[in-house]
């Protein structure tokens, strides 16, 4: 009758997009005639913040403050393709078609805006701040509204932009399995602290501390959206879900949230985050994607920590307090496994 | 909460950025709060009808008789809707991409291959006219047997889900039952190996449970068009595959979407799309097609579930040999997207480590239950969860720290992975390292100093096992364990102390061998081995 | 057969024929056009629905529309007084206390609701409050955080 603590640790590598490639994302970026920007997408936002990470990467890149940039999606008629939402493709892929619609747009209000000063596009710079200035001359400025302005009613120019971002798709060798899944991968560890109580088999989850590396963190208040929220569903399924309790027996299925296990408010503990970055090569500066991986490492992080504790190992999940139970009883007790640390 | 640990890898970033790395409030917050972001179901309609489904109670049945007629005349009822109704009555979603064969009906007809399938369809003029009607509906059915596990659906002789796969299984490049990963030789990797392992792991379905379900609103518009409110993941996937079934040409139909009340991968099957639409095209009037939660917990498509053999072999020294897998992905009663998730599994085998013989088989299978589909991880989530409690089970073998184990075995710049190709912009090794230093989990010096960007490619396979051969060995029967599990990690009670064996030596890496391509990275080394070209 | 009945909806009064039975959701939702309060499993088991009924948070999905006569209801659409956000509208926005969105509005309401009879919660308290409130997406560590960050007054963002 007693609690026992331990701790295990998972690390894992995530791949970038639709496997093999071949899921393109296409974006149209223009100006109105004040000079503020629409991202137009028919990309989905599922709360992972798409609209919010393209919109900063147009203004980046752009060379405008973000409050220029609204990006709207998703609407067939007006957004370009993209594949979808999924994959962790949407920051790497969507973000890179919005790079290339942006260096469009920004080319053509660059030359605008060189016609207006009576300079070379070459000699001009973005302040990020809506104005365009000659390179060590800043008074010599105009603002990108005056420039808008200018482009589509005196120059005759559409200050606009076209982008897709298409990884080619990848043969797959039938017999070795020889293959291009992506072109990057972001990175992970996770150490997860556990309490098993040895009498009921309930498992507390009591920290977690981690690091992800994800090439670039775009907005790091999205990344850690995405990675506080990506552990409570790890530890969930870790601990809880299954629509199938005696899987492959299809009985007792869940048909309501009473029955459909998720931990609650009152279930999550502390977690330390740490974020690296390691830009991809091809990533909207060097940004891969954490939305998936963001759950994966917990739950092997969770097993290995009640083998720490109590010396059982559970293969099969969820981790139940039942499970532990049996596999206690079978072992004839519990007992923290002895590891050289 | 979250810290940016900017140094690391600082040399290969310019963080002279004025908009990207800002913490910006993101474009629909202010909706959230406000209650005004507008999902799919956000926008209402004079003459709104609604379809609900009637859907199979069995897991496996012929369809003798469908009586609709008493449903027909119910209060309220506009239209029945059933399976000679929808134009393209059988589809695959992964069709858009020319992968796999149309083996989905809309609506059922003569089979029923999951409890839950959908046999019919009412549109009425409220949720609760429409289920009252679906009550009405009299169908009978002659049970037929069904499988359950995805081992027994291989056997020969078992129950056959799926008409277009009659063996149970998803076909690969018209002549194998699975996907092949085959690098080095494992079986002379294991006979060079201090200590062999072999376990089994599953992973169950998950409900992706958004807390906003599957629907969409298809409403005819002024032209002749659809428009189609709709929470897909995927807004042009889902409106060529409701132009498909609909036989409709993709420009009749006007997606709206975008803001969707969660997904995690279970919003791209189109499930309300194409009957939506059907229902307006058949009444003129606007229809929605929403999952209750209930539909959406038992009969929207879960994570499926992954049985998963792993065979490592291991060396005192601490590295892995061989590593073997045989995966199962249980896809339910009808393909969707299992058979992508199948070879995306094989592709992140054997994990982000650096191992020199590796074997997977990778199986999509059919069951009676459920269609599965993708979800946060797809292919990657139940493989990592076998992987890393391998990992532990084979430090613990020889007494090694679990995450020292990882560092060493762990991919570098320049290593060859399984499926041939090379390794690059890592960085397992750095995350193992910050984490291990925030927790106080203590790392040897050794392993402290060690980096992704050092001791890759040609320099990896000093002290290491190097059997292997030139080409992959015949194609052997489908890996099927039939031992018990072997829990080959208790020490026996005899053992010697578990001491810490001396990490390996680690002298200079050798300089890269120079190549015409004037690449510095092992693959010419590797390529040349198996006779084969890095692409 | 519709039953005509009244009620006050964020202080304003309404009308609306309902059929006997009907759910205060669907009537929020279909028949009055208050768009803001959201169904997320017509269950009773997910609280996305939560509005306030005469101060107290109830589940509209399981709530009898025709037991609501004559009372006053409050969803998230009347949080807002013209311009200003309410202090919990703030808080959620300074600790990104939303991603998909779909379960802030009953999550707003359970707080407020909170915050209404007791405006110094312990973290205790907010989850006590908030426990009946299911959130896919944030892992509700932000959510506690904004409730507490209200309570106290404060909504400026903490590193």
């Amino acid at each position: 009758m007693a609690k026992h603590r331990g701790r295990g640790v998972a690390t894992i590598n995530y791949p970038i997009g639709m496997n093999l490639g071949g899921d393109p994302s296409q974006a149209l970026v223009h100006s109105n005639p004040s000079g503020k920007f629409t991202v137009a997408l028919s990309s989905i936002d599922l709360g992972q913040g798409m609209k919010s990470v393209t919109r900063q990467i147009c203004a980046e890149t752009l060379g405008v403050p973000v409050e220029d940039v609204y990006v709207d999606t998703a609407d067939s008629d007006t957004g370009p393709h993209c594949m979808g939402s999924f994959a962790s493709r949407g920051t790497h892929r969507v973000g890179n078609a919005v790079m290339a619609a942006a260096r469009e747009a920004r080319a053509v209000m660059m030359e605008a805006a060189a016609e207006e000063l009576e300079v070379d596009p070459g000699d001009l710079e973005t302040d990020g701040k809506g104005s365009i200035r000659v390179k060590g001359a800043p008074h010599r400025s105009i603002s990108v509204r005056d420039v808008a302005v200018a482009a589509q009613f005196r120059q005759g120019r559409t200050i606009s932009g076209r982008g897709i971002f298409l990884v080619p798709l990848s043969d797959v060798n039938p017999e070795t399995g020889e293959m291009s899944p992506a072109t990057c991968y972001a990175h992970a560890c996770l150490i997860a602290e556990v309490e098993v109580d040895d009498e009921t088999g309930d498992v507390t989850v009591l920290k977690m501390t981690s690091a992800y590396e994800v090439g670039r963190a775009l907005n790091p208040k999205l990344v850690e959206q995405q990675l506080v929220g990506g552990s409570w569903m790890g530890m969930s399924h870790a601990l809880y879900e299954t629509p199938e309790p005696y899987y492959p027996d299809t009985r007792e299925g869940p048909r309501d949230f009473n029955e459909y296990l998720m931990p609650g408010p009152g279930d999550i503990c502390p977690h330390d985050i740490l974020v690296l970055e390691r830009p991809a090569p091809d990533g909207p500066f060097g940004a891969k994607g954490p939305g998936e991986m963001c759950a994966n490492p917990v739950l092997p992080a969770v097993a290995n920590a009640v083998f720490n504790a109590v010396g059982v190992r559970i293969n099969d999940l969820p981790i139940t307090p039942e499970k532990i139970l049996r596999a206690l009883k079978a072992r004839g007790g519990a007992a923290s496994a002895a590891r050289p640390r | 909460m979250l810290e940016l640990r900017k140094d690391i890898f600082a040399d290969e970033r310019d963080d002279n950025l004025k908009e990207v790395g800002q913490p910006t409030q993101r474009q629909d917050m202010l909706g959230h709060v406000t209650g005004t972001s507008p999902y799919y179901d956000d926008h209402r309609f004079g003459n709104l009808l609604h379809l609900k489904l009637l859907r199979s109670p069995h897991a496996h049945a012929r369809i003798r008789s469908i009586d609709d007629s008493a449903a027909a005349r119910a209060p309220g009822v506009k239209r029945i809707i059933r399976g000679a109704d929808v134009p393209v009555n059988l589809n695959t979603l992964l069709s858009l991409i020319q992968f796999g064969k149309d083996d989905e009906p809309s609506l059922a007809t003569d089979v029923v291959r999951y409890k839950g399938e959908p046999i019919l369809g009412v549109v009425a003029t409220s949720e609760r006219a429409a289920l009252e009607a679906l009550a009405l509906v009299r169908v009978s059915y002659d049970p037929l047997p069904a499988v359950f596990d995805v081992e027994e659906a291989l056997k020969p002789g078992a129950v056959s889900v799926n008409a277009a796969y009659p063996k149970n299984t998803f076909e690969y490049y018209g002549k194998y039952d699975h996907q092949k990963l085959r690098f080095g030789d494992v079986e002379a990797g294991f006979a060079h190996s201090d200590v062999v392992l072999e376990e089994r792991y599953q992973m169950s379905p998950i409900e992706h449970a958004p807390t906003e379900t599957n629907g969409s609103i298809a409403v005819p518009d002024t032209n002749g068009r659809f428009i189609v409110y709709t929470s897909t993941q995927a807004l042009f996937f889902s409106l060529d595959t409701a132009a498909k079934i609909n036989a409709m040409q993709s420009n009749q139909l006007h997606f709206i979407g975008g803001t969707v009340g969660g997904g995690f991968g279970g919003k791209v099957d189109t499930l309300t799309e194409p009957l939506s639409i059907l229902a307006a095209r058949l009444t003129g009037a606007p229809v929605r097609h929403r999952l209750s939660r209930h539909e959406e917990m038992q009969f929207g498509s879960p994570r499926g579930a992954e049985r998963i053999y792993i065979k490592d072999g291991v060396k005192r020294d601490g590295r892995i040999v061989a590593r073997k897998v045989t995966a199962y992905f249980d896809s339910g009663a009808y393909t969707r997207l299992s058979s992508y998730a199948a070879v995306k599994c094989a592709a992140h085998i054997p994990g982000p480590y650096t191992i020199q013989n590796v074997s997977a088989d990778v199986y999509c299978v059919f069951t009676n239950r459920t269609p599965a589909t993708a979800m946060r991880g797809f292919g990657v989530t139940a493989l990592d969860f076998a992987l890393e409690c391998q990992m532990d089970k084979l430090a613990v073998a020889i007494g090694m720290d679990p995450l020292e184990f990882r560092i060493l075995n762990a991919y570098r710049d320049g290593d060859m992975k399984a499926h041939r190709r090379e390794a690059k912009n890592c960085a397992l090794i750095e995350c193992a390292q910050v984490a291990a230093e925030k927790a106080h989990w203590p790392l040897g010096d050794e392993y402290r100093r060690m980096s992704s960007r050092q001791g890759g490619g040609a320099a990896r396979t000093g002290g290491a096992d190097r059997t292997r051969a030139p080409a992959p060995a015949a194609p052997a029967a489908p890996a099927r364990p039939s031992t018990p599990q072997r829990v080959s990690y208790e020490r026996p009670a005899a053992a010697a102390p578990v001491t810490a064996p001396a990490p390996p030596p680690r002298s200079a890496p050798p300089p890269p061998a120079a190549s015409p391509g004037g690449s510095t990275h092992g693959a010419p080394r590797f390529s040349s081995v198996f006779g084969t070209r890095r692409r | 057969m519709k039953t005509p009945i009244q009620f006050r909806l964020n202080g304003e009064e309404v009308a609306a024929f309902v059929e006997s039975g009907a759910n205060l959701l669907d009537v929020l939702r279909e028949t009055v056009g208050d768009l803001s309060v959201k169904g997320g499993c017509w269950q009773g088991t997910c609280g996305t629905c939560t509005v306030l009924v005469d101060g107290a948070p109830r589940l509209s999905c399981l709530t009898l529309a025709e037991a609501c006569a004559g009372k006053s209801i409050e969803s998230v659409a009347g949080l807002r007084r013209g311009a200003d956000l309410h202090p919990l509208q703030n808080a959620f926005m300074e600790r990104f206390a939303a991603q998909c969105g779909y379960c802030t509005p009953g999550m707003l309401m359970a707080a407020k609701a909170l915050l209404d009879r007791n405006p110094a919660p312990t973290r205790e308290d907010v989850v006590d409050a908030i426990c009946g409130n299911i959130c896919r997406c944030t892992g509700y560590e932000p959510i506690i955080q904004a409730v507490l960050d209200a309570a106290r007054g404060d909504n400026r963002r903490r590193a």
